[in-house]
């Protein structure tokens, strides 16, 4: 028989984690039922949704502090998030349906760190950070740094995310994010990338580009950023930024899609994020 | 023929199983109260192509309580009387398929059932098989048509055909037809390929067997329980009254549950004369996908003559099914499909050639247009290449050359009556509007194609033939005791409201309110045989057996009224005949009229040449897609979608309705979506997840037109309407595609990286 804990704040959570570091925690569970029928049972849960200070959504000067165990649907919904990240909303949206986003948390697709998982280029071009509690206390490190490979994170086997902490976009930066999925809602991503480029006086002064399903994680492309930066968002960029993904990233073929189409994809939602960048 | 007017045929009644459906206490086979029952779950095979060598048991594992059976130990032979089996095969039209390997056997595709484990838990019986590692020994597969009809490995006879057709209308062989041909002014030319596709029923396969009555009682869902009851004498060696089949409140079928539950009713048959005792099997659904029937994936070569004027000289079409590892119902997909292949057109010279063949895929089975979805999509890509060549406006080029009462089709057969295509082609006119612009920027700011798709289409309503004939379905309508009706007939109400529209069918012929009608779910030992619940003949046939047994009962118990002095409504009627003893019908406990089918007079088919009257009458539709292609993505937005079907009498419209938009969904799914991928011979995409259907937010608008030419022997008028709404919307989407991107897609389903790969090849 599985063993059950439902710790009732963070700091009974991180002793009950620390304690029994081969349980499965639980926060939403939407990844812990999928995989019910495919996996054996663990032996032990360490339920989180009983942790009222791992929810909740708090907004600094500079940025919005999102407690881990927040659902989807509480992010939807909140107006701060709504004013300053609304592609942290769409992404959000497109999480299964209301039901899942009713369960499922930002801090479960963090942890789960599929290479499909839906908000996490979002966090990428966000320049998002988490902070993250154990017994040796917290620490906070920047979301792009946290993947490590396929479903592999920097995550201690003794630690839990306590939040995400992002940083507030100013008004010339243009957010962008689209996903392609196999069909139009209740879907796994073919393709999702995400965008934050700053615009001043009619050229790039920095662009952050986040990619989902093109690679074994979620990752930043990097060459594409610097083919963006210190130029105008015209075609000509947009060019220079679709060559430079081609050179950084290779997606593989596999039952959802293609290699020479993720590319493609990749390509052509980067190129008209830099457009619609100079459009705005 | 005619109903009385007022009555409920033709209202939008209310689904009879509706409230119990929505409120959740209709009780599907996993619901049901079975004490004591056992689990049972299915060992499969791993391998396309080899032998089955023999099954490992894990000595760690705990084997108290699991009963494991394999063919080797079922007594074949003895029959059921004896306490054994009879023979090991599904029986459905060949004796090729083993209902459970015998060791030493010819492992015909993946997942093919090995053994089978029985345990007081489904979990025990899911880690006994976990315990459990069948021994085989891999050759080669055949995994294309290709290599199945090369036949250098042999699956199916010599040649790897379990079935062909050749059909000449105009011609006597190919010399002559050829001449035909070379009268062309201009021969269109394509292969058209079309994928396989999952039923995708809510409920998945489910079934339960017990001892009963010193013989066997089957329960569970399924279309057709007689089909089960056919397979489970021979299997069980036994006589028609040694084993009952009842269908249980099924779930969806959409011919998946048309000839699968046989295997399935086989094995939990099996379980239960192992342990002694009841036995359910309830599928999940990524073994569902992985083992249960496909729609036959195609290919379809075909030749269209066409005159200087734009008419069809010459018609040649070359249809190959993949019929998977074993025949099953192969044969009469083929046959449905070949039939259709000319398409509703004139043309006085036709060939039409089809193979069904063996590959060690899964076999493909029944689903919802039954082969002629294949075909529709080659014709009717065929006819807008012929309209295009022409410089023809595609709708107005098909209104030119479609068939019309007093015309032939490929089989020679005259269209006298209920021929819909005036009514189809002016709906989709008065309907159609203004084709959306064909360039745009879409809400992603990414610059997007659009167009418009056209497909016109028939469907043979009920079975082929003389099939109506050779069955001779009955059915049966009584009055009971307390003045009310029962409907007894075969055909299963799946969630297409078939006991809807016999209530309303037999309420109208008794002059009765509804609710004083009642559909008993059918059993064997219950109902007579009215055939399977497949073709789209429930209500066509079988709803006219239904008004005729009604009409015949109600006239007995009026002239028994007239006689008797008694007055009143017919319930009341019935319940005063009731009390008079000697009226009662012995056979049926009480005051019943069963009638027999009787083909329409002038019915003639021959089963060697196929030729003459292939179906009793054709349902006629037509389609109009809108498409929005993203060139960033390649996505395909599906904008709208016009579809006017004429299925003669709409029994009752709401429910037509929703046949027409669940089928058009399907259709739609099928053309844009739905991808089976098979990777050494094994669906690769076996769960919900990866094998995509679509949702509520991938379809477009639909707007139903239905239309009414009534078919003088169906009830009312109606002819089928289950089916048609599937074959022609994939053609119609692909028609669109080329429309809006200046490509041509002859295969689906056309997936945005094959849209993709198109344009960077600049195929526009």
């Amino acid at each position: 028989m599985t063993a059950y804990l439902r710790p009732a704040t963070l700091a009974e959570a991180v002793a009950a984690r620390a304690a029994h570091p081969d349980w499965m925690v639980l926060a939403g569970g939407t990844d812990l039922m999928v995989n019910a029928n495919h996996r054996p049972e663990p032996p032990g849960i360490v339920d989180l949704w009983g942790c009222a200070d791992l929810r909740g959504i708090v907004r600094s000067p500079d940025t919005l502090r999102i407690a881990a165990g927040t659902p989807w649907l509480e992010i939807i919904r909140h107006p701060d998030v709504n004013k300053h990240l609304p592609i942290l909303v769409a992404a959000a949206r497109e999480i299964g349906a209301m039901q899942i986003q009713a369960r499922g948390t930002i801090g479960g697709n963090i942890v789960t760190s599929s290479p499909v998982g839906d908000s996490l280029p979002v966090l990428l071009a966000l320049d998002a950070s988490l902070d993250l509690a154990s017994p040796r206390g917290r620490r906070i490190v920047p979301y792009h740094e946290f993947c490590t490979g396929y479903r592999t994170t920097r995550l201690a086997v003794d630690e839990l995310i306590a939040a995400v902490i992002i940083p507030l976009p100013d008004a010339a930066t243009h957010l962008s994010w689209r996903k392609v999925g196999t069909r139009a809602a209740q879907s796994i991503s073919k393709v999702m990338a995400a965008a934050a480029i700053h615009v001043e006086d009619g050229r790039i002064v920095w662009a952050r580009f986040g990619l989902g399903a093109v690679a074994a994680r979620p990752i930043r492309a990097v060459a594409a950023e610097h083919a963006a930066a210190r130029r105008a968002p015209d075609a000509a960029t947009a060019r220079a930024v679709g060559d430079a993904l081609a050179g950084e990233i290779t997606p593989i073929s596999d039952i959802r899609s293609a290699a020479d189409y993720r590319l493609e994809v990749a390509q052509n939602l980067l190129m008209r994020f830099v457009l619609n960048a100079g459009r705005a | 023929m005619q109903t009385q007017s007022g009555g409920p045929v033709g209202q939008s009644v209310p689904r009879v199983d509706g409230v119990a459906k929505v409120t959740g206490t209709a009780r599907y086979l996993d619901d049901l109260d079975l004490p004591g029952a056992q689990h049972g779950v299915t060992v499969r095979s791993t391998i396309a192509h080899g032998t089955f060598d023999g099954l490992d048991r894990d000595p760690a594992f705990d084997w108290t309580g699991i009963t494991v059976v394999t063919a080797d130990q079922l007594g074949w032979g003895k029959g059921l009387a004896a306490g054994g089996f009879g023979e090991n095969y599904i029986a459905m039209l060949d004796t090729d398929q083993p209902a459970l390997l015998p060791m030493g056997g010819c492992i015909k595709h993946v997942d093919e059932p090995l053994a089978l484990v029985a345990a007081p838990t489904r979990a025990r019986a899911l880690a006994a098989r976990a315990a459990l590692t069948p021994r085989q020994t891999a050759k080669p597969p055949v995994l294309t048509v290709d290599d199945a009809l090369a036949a250098d490995i042999k699956l199916y006879k010599d040649d790897n055909v379990f079935k062909s057709f050749l059909i000449r209308k105009g011609h006597v062989d190919d010399d002559e037809f050829e001449i035909a041909m070379a009268g062309a002014a201009t021969v269109i030319e394509g292969t058209y390929e079309t994928g396989a596709q999952e039923q995708m029923y809510i409920e998945t396969q489910a079934m339960a067997a017990w001892p009963d009555a010193g013989g066997l009682r089957i329960a569970g869902s399924m279309q057709c329980p007689y089909y089960v009851h056919k397979a489970m004498k021979v299997l069980l060696g036994c006589g028609p009254d040694e084993v009952a089949v009842a269908q249980t409140v099924t779930g969806g079928g959409f011919g998946g549950k048309e000839e699968y539950p046989s295997m399935l009713a086989a094995h939990c048959a099996m379980l239960a004369s192992a342990v002694g005792g009841p036995v359910k099997m309830v599928y999940d659904r990524d073994e569902d996908i992985a083992a249960t029937t496909k729609r036959h994936p195609s290919r379809v070569r075909h030749r269209l003559g066409l005159r200087s004027d734009g008419s069809i000289c010459a018609i040649d079409v070359d249809v190959i099914m993949d019929g998977g590892a074993y025949l099953t119902l192969s044969p009469v997909v083929l046959s449905r499909g070949v039939l259709h292949a000319a398409g509703p057109y004139r043309c006085d010279v036709t060939r039409v050639r089809g193979r069904a063949v063996a590959t060690n895929h899964p076999p493909h089975g029944a689903f919802r247009g039954f082969g002629a979805p294949q075909t529709t999509f080659a014709y009717e890509r065929q006819i807008d290449k012929a309209a295009s060549h022409h410089g023809v406006a595609p709708w107005e080029f098909r209104d030119r050359h479609a068939l019309r009462a007093g015309d032939t089709t490929a089989t020679g057969q005259l269209l006298e009556a209920s021929v819909g295509t005036d009514d189809i082609i002016r709906a989709i006119r008065d309907v159609a509007g203004a084709a959306p612009a064909r360039d745009g920027i879409n809400r992603h700011g990414a610059p997007v194609k659009r167009g418009r798709g056209f497909a016109f289409y028939f469907h043979g309503a009920g079975f082929t033939g003389s099939g109506e004939q050779r069955l001779a379905g009955r059915a049966t309508v009584r009055a009971t005791a307390d003045g009310r009706f029962e409907v007894l007939a075969s055909s299963t109400d799946m969630g297409q409201g078939a006991i809807t529209i016999f209530t309303q069918i037999a309420a109208g012929a008794l002059g009765v309110a509804p609710e004083l009608v009642r559909v008993p779910d059918p059993a064997t030992d219950e109902v007579p045989d009215s055939g399977p619940t497949v073709a789209s003949r429930t209500c066509m046939v079988v709803g006219g057996l239904v008004e005729r047994a009604a009409r015949t009962l109600r006239l007995r118990i009026e002239a028994w009224a007239d006689t008797a002095g008694v007055k009143g409504d017919l319930g009341a009627l019935a319940a005063a005949m009731f009390g008079r003893k000697a009226e009662l019908d012995p056979q049926h406990g009480g005051i019943a009229e069963t009638v027999q089918y009787e083909p329409p007079p002038g019915i003639h088919w021959d089963d060697a040449t196929y030729t003459g009257q292939a179906y009793p009458c054709y349902g006629w539709a037509g389609c109009l897609v809108d498409v929005e292609v993203d060139l960033d993505t390649r996505e395909v937005a599906l904008l709208r979608c016009v579809h006017a079907v004429d299925v003669g009498k709409a029994i009752n419209p709401v429910i037509v309705k929703g046949q027409i938009e669940g089928g058009t969904v399907q259709a739609l799914g099928w053309a844009v979506l739905e991808n089976i991928v098979y990777k050494d011979g094994r669906v690769a995409n076996a769960n919900m997840t990866n094998c995509i259907v679509p949702t509520f937010a991938d379809i477009p608008e639909l707007e139903t037109v239905i239309v009414e030419c009534p078919y003088p022997f169906g009830p009312s008028g109606a002819k089928g309407v289950g089916e048609i709404p599937m074959d022609g919307p994939a053609a119609a989407v692909a028609n669109a595609l080329g429309d809006a991107l200046g490509v041509a897609f002859d295969r689906i389903p056309v997936m945005p990286e094959d849209i993709a790969r198109a344009l960077r090849r600049g195929d526009a």
